[in-house]
């Protein structure tokens, strides 16, 4: 059986998503603490409640679905990562169009287009110690994996996802806040990067269990 | 007439320079201020840009001037989907803002209202 990525998926993603974030707010308020301006768990949890808050009827295909995430987020979140997850989700849901049900193929391509919207919106590259350096590997790694199905795709997702954000910490930042702060902010997890991490872990929850 | 908008994560930062660039725009510019983040502290509000975006453009278009971080994020957003008829000038805060409130009160177009605010980064102090 191959399980597409639908309206229900899409809606399970985002609650996910807000609940990761709300258990793990404090920790990333303290990793934004160390090398930002200290509000990125405060601020991320306001957004996704939010964007939990705007979820849209199950008659709306997971393209709008995500799309009405991703508006809520940039209307509430109040920091960079606002515009920057939001514009993703948005451009993912674009990337879906109006499909009910999406295969690991084109949900791997609704992801290429989520970093695409990251990478330009925001002008950072891979390296520069941002939330790039988990979502880069981690939608290169779903599409590899695509035929394997969803859930294991996501699964490996999760994997690049979190080495990727690992190898954020001997990195010198060259966007954001913490490129202030120039040598010194080596030596520190990138909170963009650990919030990446819980959204694509989330998407992994969730269509592994639409998948049961 | 060309319409301003400063958004920066303060609002009473957002809120002076308004003030100061209307001074500048001899009362005739109009200039709006989005300032503050969602529960109004510190932050972005995409939400108050778009209303001050609104509220300044009278159809001859609208410069954007961002503080930092989040306010030069939302401000790019909002230029990908106001189509043309809003720019962000890459100019600093209130410098950028007086400029070009001076460019607007004199009915300059938006590309040298735009220009007008971008020539403040070679505005030198020492």
């Amino acid at each position: 059986m191959s399980a597409a990525f639908t309206s229900a998926s899409a809606a399970a993603w985002i609650r996910r998503a807000a609940e990761l974030i709300s258990a793990d707010a404090d920790r990333l308020t303290r990793l934004d603490a160390a090398i930002g301006d200290g509000d990125h768990g405060l601020n991320l949890d306001r957004g996704f409640t939010a964007a939990v808050a705007a979820l849209p009827d199950d008659d709306t295909p997971p393209g709008g679905v995500l799309i009405a995430a991703g508006r809520a987020i940039i209307s509430k979140t109040g920091g960079a990562s606002g515009p920057l997850y939001g514009t993703a989700l948005r451009r993912a849901g674009k990337a879906l169009g109006d499909t009910g049900e999406a295969s690991a193929e084109q949900l791997g391509k609704a992801l290429t287009a989520a970093v695409a919207g990251i990478r330009e919106l925001g002008g950072a590259q891979p390296g520069d110690k941002t939330m790039l350096d988990a979502l880069t590997p981690a939608a290169e790694a779903f599409t590899a994996s695509a035929s394997t199905g969803i859930p294991e795709a996501a699964k490996a997702a999760v994997a690049a996802a979190v080495q990727g954000a690992e190898a954020t910490v001997p990195l010198v930042a060259r966007k954001g806040r913490a490129s202030y702060l120039g040598e010194r902010s080596a030596g520190h997890l990138d909170p963009g990067a650990a919030s990446s991490v819980l959204l694509i872990r989330a998407l992994a929850d969730a269509t592994t269990r639409t998948e049961a | 007439m060309v319409g301003i908008v400063i958004i920066s994560h303060s609002r009473p930062l957002a809120e002076g320079a308004a003030e100061l660039a209307r001074e500048m725009g001899v009362g005739k510019a109009v200039v709006e201020a989005a300032g503050g983040g969602p529960d109004g502290g510190l932050g972005t509000s995409p939400d108050l840009v778009e209303q001050a975006v609104a509220t300044a453009d009278d159809g001859d278009g609208v410069l954007l001037l961002a503080d930092i971080g989040s306010s030069v994020l939302a401000a790019r957003l909002l230029v990908e989907d106001y189509e043309g008829r809003a720019v962000l000038a890459d100019a600093p805060l209130v410098e950028g803002a007086v400029a070009a409130a001076s460019a607007a009160a004199a009915g300059v177009d938006l590309d040298g209202v735009r220009a007008a605010a971008e020539s403040a980064r070679d505005l030198h102090k020492r």
